[in-house]
């Protein structure tokens, strides 16, 4: 094992020996040493994640086998890493996310009671993370892809009293269950026709796979597999119709919005569909599967957010919608663009979330946005994070999001495949669409009137309120009189370090990752593909692009939306109010998320009820009841009084038997006779 | 006719047992007050060193460790290259044949011996506060147990029918002798009795098909045997009908239907240590002598020998399993369990040869030699949290002597889970990719059917592992009387108990080194 190796084994088993150390001794080494092992098991991965990119930008990349696990016939399953430039761009990414919101949580999660059970949840979600990204098999990546299911699945129902909590990670669970089983059959399918779950070897065989159809249906299986896939995608990136746990995933503690449902996890099923390109680029029909799906997470999420009264709520159906712009970057091929916009999305999106979490905190718990304004003055640090990070979201010129989703508008306007044209309206109606929410949220949150301090139904606190505390109870809300003032420097400092990113990243790295040679032998477009190239053509260096933006429609879309914003919210706040009530039937229509929860409780839910009864009835009580368990304990029973009566202890029946079974076996003598 | 002097290397771990065998005899009988301790410390240092002679006059079997090894982390790759050096001094021979023909040095042989060496020191280990709260830890009882190793070896290593059923008979005349150990206990001598008639009707059937063997040969030797079936110079008539005695004999030894009737008996009888010794090495041992006669010396047979144990095999596995449920006294069910696991090694012995294309047996026999392996680890620790919870004046002999076992100490209710697990074939313990490796064998050999069969069966039988847990983990305890042993039992029980679980996590390591073993000894 080279140096280099051991150091790509480092960066995922340093946060699990965090995890596990915070998990099963948190008791004896206490809160403090909790939060100490794990915040030193992320830095440890984020600096080998460092080594290891100036490795590869090097030029030294590593695809291998660490272990083997199994050999079953002819497939082999593994545990492997594959180090490319994508590979080591997640870790990055991962790992510094992680680290700041790991720095964050001490602030926010400061008197819960489940302190060192949290710190071990989210190193365990490093951990599995990790491995995801840095899988070289399907095998690995299933792994890591239920692993981090189960983290957010635990985190969702972190504070577990709650019903709310319960209810939403019950979801999250089973909305995942429905696309990691299209995964599943994805991955079967590949494991079936090739034979084999490493990537490469996959991808080696990718032609021979598109020249083949399934058996039986007679489907061509390349679509048929990626659709399979992407349909896990769809569940761990919440795309519609799987979208419906995400909103609800905000039950759970900030940092793991932040961390899990921003940042990382849900964008998981982005950095496959961009890992599997070779497999995705040989069928048409799956990308303009992703690509309409895509488009219309992208729009109809976005106009979820303006409704929201939550404020992690908006933020949560602004990432849905964000993450609706990158599938479509992945429908037309723009596969580095929508990994470039997966990059700088994490940044900004964690930026908004913890921003979030410190108003929150400050509020103390109270998430009504109706309650907030003005808070500019007290919380002066959140303010200006927060107005960067809603800046980078709307694609503000030289702001990280500009570049990255720019270059997806500009792609889907290059590209022909099918669903483009619809696509293109989405991308550009939703950039003013997400202006528009996004600084609805922010002139709610920071500016107008001071709202707060009112009583406003929740139960009162006692004026000697510690200000420190941060307590598990949810909704408190601030005493009449109080004001919020700006959180601990443990709440601040990630947001700094992470407004930096936010602002400056896209400049900096969108030459090398969308247009040089970054993902060069990474991310592969097929020749009848536009993918980037006419972009390519056209990109002149960032300072160009950005001056350019200025003229352009997204811009002046996305200025549309700040400014109706502004109006609606601080000059004229009567007109959302006469506009709720002129267009009633529009309004419930996104007040209910179009309904999406009320129609999978009546069929889906419903539906699995009445199965449920059906096989109850027939199944269980009749079949496995009647024939299977009564059936059995009869046979058992049965077979039981046989043997007793020749197992009785005397010694003669017992050599009796034997010569018996002697006999029997000479039959075969007189067969061959 | 001159006599030639063998080549002793080969049998070096043989003549280490034989010796001590007789030094502790000697000093047992010299130092009285201590004698008992004496045999016992003699005795386990003898299997222990007798285990590494063994790996080190077998180069190949030192030189596949190694190749284990080197995969394992840490140290791993460092301690690989020392033994890799220590493989290098001796000459490569595959397989060396000596004493005339009648003793056989090879990788399997070697693999197997380690294998029932510590089997046998284990046993002796979780037995020793056993025996000793019972009063009957006398050094007969080690010495007994050290020429039972010698017999097994004899045995494992026989190239003869003769040297084979030597070694044979002198293992099973010290187990008759250790069964009947606790001389007051009219169960146990009763349990001896049965068991030395049914042994001896055993023996006799054996030899009887040896002899037909040799009538219809005129070769004794195994590999002479191999030979003249193969040239056609046999009877094949005399032959089959000879054969059919020799499976009785095989099937006497591994204890499959209907061939068992002993097992339960003699399982409930006799004294949980020796129970415990009886259901783990002699299982290997007796693994070993169906390779040494069946595969080696009439492998020409395999399509008749093949369709017995089939006979045999789903016999056992149904009854075996279906026969368990009803038990109530666990050392009987685990005799029935015991019953339907030999069944499954059956299924991988008999999944080697299809339609006399023979590249499925390298394979098909491994899995049974892995399942074999694997039935021993679970068993002794079975059998050792058996003998854990009885103490001085107390037998734990029901499985309602194991309720609430979870509140009287969750660390050993936890093991006795891991261990019954295993044994129902739940991912990811051994017993799982033991019944795993030895299904596919069988669905490769196009027994889809059998395979069919075992897993229905299995799904069965689970139910009464499970009830096991269910009994420690849901009932409340009926005796609260903390669970005592020694420190060395406590380490090495829950060491065994967490390699069923480590080793189900890794098993390649176990699997390809019984893959080895066959590669360099077929």
């Amino acid at each position: 094992m080279t140096d280099m190796q051991k150091l790509y084994l480092l960066v995922p088993l340093a946060p699990l020996a965090g995890a596990l150390l915070a998990g099963l001794f948190g008791k004896a080494i206490g809160r403090a040493g909790s939060h100490i092992v794990t915040i030193l098991g992320v830095a440890v991965a984020l600096a080998a994640s460092v080594v290891i990119f100036q490795d590869v930008q090097a030029g030294n990349t590593f695809n291998g086998t660490v272990y083997t696990w199994m050999k079953s016939g002819n497939l082999t399953f593994e545990v492997g890493f594959l180090i490319d430039p994508l590979t080591v761009m997640m870790m990055l990414v991962v790992t510094f996310v992680s680290l700041m919101v790991h720095i964050y949580t001490i602030g926010y999660m400061h008197d819960d009671p489940g302190y060192q059970r949290f710190f071990s949840y989210i190193s365990l979600f490093t951990f599995s993370m990790l491995m995801l990204v840095m899988s070289n098999n399907f095998l690995q990546l299933f792994f890591g892809w239920e692993a981090v299911g189960l983290v957010s699945y635990l985190l969702i129902g972190f504070w577990y009293e709650r019903p709310t909590a319960i209810y939403a990670n019950l979801k999250a669970f089973l909305v995942n269950r429905v696309g990691d089983f299209g995964f599943l059959l994805g991955i079967g399918l590949i494991a079936a026709y090739t034979g084999s779950l490493n990537y490469a070897e996959v991808f080696a065989k990718g032609s021979e796979l598109a020249a083949q159809d399934m058996a039986v249906t007679g489907w061509p299986l390349i679509t048929a597999i990626c659709i399979c896939l992407f349909i896990g995608a769809m569940g761990k990136s919440a795309q519609v119709p799987l979208h419906v746990w995400l909103p609800d995933s905000m039950e759970g503690p900030t940092p793991i919005s932040a961390l899990i449902h921003a940042a990382t996890m849900v964008t998981a099923g982005i950095f496959m569909v961009a890992r599997m390109s070779p497999l995705f680029e040989l069928s048409d029909v799956a990308l303009s599967f992703v690509l309409v799906i895509g488009a219309t997470t992208a729009l109809f999420m976005g106009f979820l957010g303006i409704v929201q009264n939550d404020i992690k709520r908006v933020v949560a159906y602004s990432t849905l919608s964000q993450l609706g712009y990158m599938t479509v970057a992945l429908g037309v091929s723009a596969y580095s663009a929508a990994v470039f916009h997966l990059m700088t999305h994490a940044f900004f999106k964690a930026l908004l979330f913890l921003g979030a979490g410190s108003v929150i905190i400050g509020m103390h718990h109270d998430q009504d946005m109706r309650n907030m304004g003005g808070l500019w003055k007290y919380m002066p640090i959140t303010w200006i994070t927060s107005l960067l990070g809603s800046l980078a979201l709307i694609g503000f010129p030289f702001f990280a999001g500009f570049y990255s989703k720019d270059s997806i508008i500009e792609a889907v306007h290059a590209s022909h495949i099918p669903g483009a044209g619809y696509a293109l309206f989405c991308v550009l109606a939703g950039v003013f669409v997400t202006a528009f929410y996004s600084f609805r949220m922010y002139f709610l949150v920071f500016h107008g009137k001071e709202r707060f301090g009112n009583n406003h139904g929740h139960h009162d606190h006692e004026g000697d309120h510690d200000d420190e505390e941060v307590s598990a109870d949810h909704h408190h809300g601030l005493a009449p009189g109080q004001k919020p003032h700006e959180s601990p420097w443990v709440v601040t400092l990630p947001l700094v370090l992470l407004a930096v990113p936010s602002v400056v990243i896209g400049f900096f790295t969108i030459e090398p990752m969308l247009f040089g040679n970054w993902f060069k032998g990474v991310i592969h477009v097929g020749s009848n593909h536009v993918g980037l190239s006419e972009l390519a053509a056209q990109f002149h260096g960032p300072v160009a692009m950005a001056l350019h933006g200025l003229q352009t429609a997204p811009f002046w879309l996305a200025m549309g939306g700040v400014v109706l914003a502004w109006f609606f919210y601080m000059v004229r706040p009567d007109i959302p109010a006469a506009i709720q009530r002129t267009f009633r039937p529009v309004h419930a229509l996104l007040e209910n998320k179009y309904f999406f929860d009320r129609f999978n409780e009546i069929v889906f839910a419903g539906g699995s009820r009445l199965i449920g009864k059906g096989l109850w009835k027939a199944g269980d009580q009749g079949i496995i009841d009647g024939v299977a368990v009564n059936g059995t304990a009869r046979l058992v029973g049965w077979v039981a009084q046989i043997s007793r009566l020749f197992q009785t202890g005397h010694l003669y029946q017992y050599a009796f038997a034997m010569i018996i079974g002697v006999f029997i076996l000479l039959t075969f003598w007189f067969n061959l006779v | 006719m001159n006599f030639v002097v063998p080549d002793f290397y080969p049998a070096a771990a043989e003549i280490l047992v034989a010796v001590m065998a007789l030094v502790i005899m000697l000093a047992s009988t010299f130092a009285r007050r201590v004698a008992s301790d004496l045999a016992y410390g003699l005795t386990q240092l003898t299997l222990v060193f007798a285990a590494l002679v063994s790996v080190l006059v077998s180069p190949n079997l030192l030189a596949a460790v190694a190749a284990v090894i080197s995969e394992l982390p840490l140290f791993g790759v460092r301690l690989a290259e020392v033994l890799m050096s220590l493989a290098e001094g001796y000459a490569a021979n595959e397989v060396v044949a000596t004493f005339s023909g009648m003793f056989i040095g090879d990788m399997l042989g070697g693999l197997l011996k380690v294998f029932s060496l510590l089997a046998v020191a284990i046993a002796l280990l979780y037995g020793r506060g056993y025996l000793a709260d019972r009063k009957i830890d006398r050094p007969e009882y080690y010495l007994l147990s050290l020429l039972m190793s010698l017999g097994m070896m004899v045995m494992i290593s026989a190239n003869h029918m003769l040297s084979l059923y030597m070694g044979l008979e002198m293992m099973s005349l010290s187990l008759y002798g250790m069964v009947a150990f606790d001389r007051e206990s009219p169960r146990a001598t009763e349990a001896a009795m049965k068991y030395f008639v049914l042994g001896a009707l055993a023996s006799g059937l054996l030899l009887y098909g040896m002899s037909m063997i040799y009538g219809a040969t005129g070769s004794l030797e195994l590999s002479g045997i191999a030979q003249s079936i193969y040239h056609q110079a046999a009877n094949k008539t005399v032959l089959v009908f000879g054969l059919v005695f020799i499976v009785a004999g095989v099937a006497f030894k591994l204890g499959v239907v209907p061939f068992h009737m002993w097992v339960p008996d003699v399982y409930q009888g006799a004294p949980t240590a020796v129970t415990l010794m009886i259901s783990s090495a002699p299982k290997l041992a007796a693994f070993a002598m169906a390779m040494r006669l069946l595969v080696y010396g009439l492998f020409e047979l395999a399509d008749q020998w093949q369709t017995m144990l089939m006979f045999l095999s789903v016999l056992s596995i149904v009854l075996g399993n279906l026969a368990a449920i009803a038990q109530s006294n666990i050392k009987r069910m685990l005799a029935y369990s015991g019953i339907s696991h030999m069944g499954f090694v059956l299924l991988g012995l008999l999944a080697g040869v299809v339609d006399g294309d023979r590249n499925f047996a390298l394979n098909a026999y491994s899995s049974a030699m892995f399942y074999a392996v694997s039935y021993v680890i679970m068993s002794l620790a079975s059998f050792g949290m058996v003998i854990l919870l009885s103490r001085a004046g107390f037998e734990a002999e029901t499985i309602d002597d194991f309720k609430g076992l979870n509140k009287r100490n969750s660390w050993f209710a936890a093991l006795m889970m891991i261990v019954m697990f295993s044994m129902a074939g739940i991912p990811f313990f051994i017993g799982f990719f033991a019944k795993l490796s030895v299904l596919q064998a069988v669905v490769a050999a196009g027994y889809v059917w059998l395979a069919v069969v075992a897993v229905l069966m299995s799904v069965i039988g689970a139910f009464y592992y499970l009830r096991v847990v269910k009994v420690m983990y849901f009932e409340e305890p009926v005796d609260s009387t903390p669970i005592r042993a020694q420190g060395e039992v406590r380490f090495l029980l829950s060491a065994n108990g967490l390699a069923i679980a480590v080793l189900g996590l890794l098993p390649q390591g176990l699997m390809s080194l019984c893959a080895y073993a066959l590669l360099a000894s077929l």
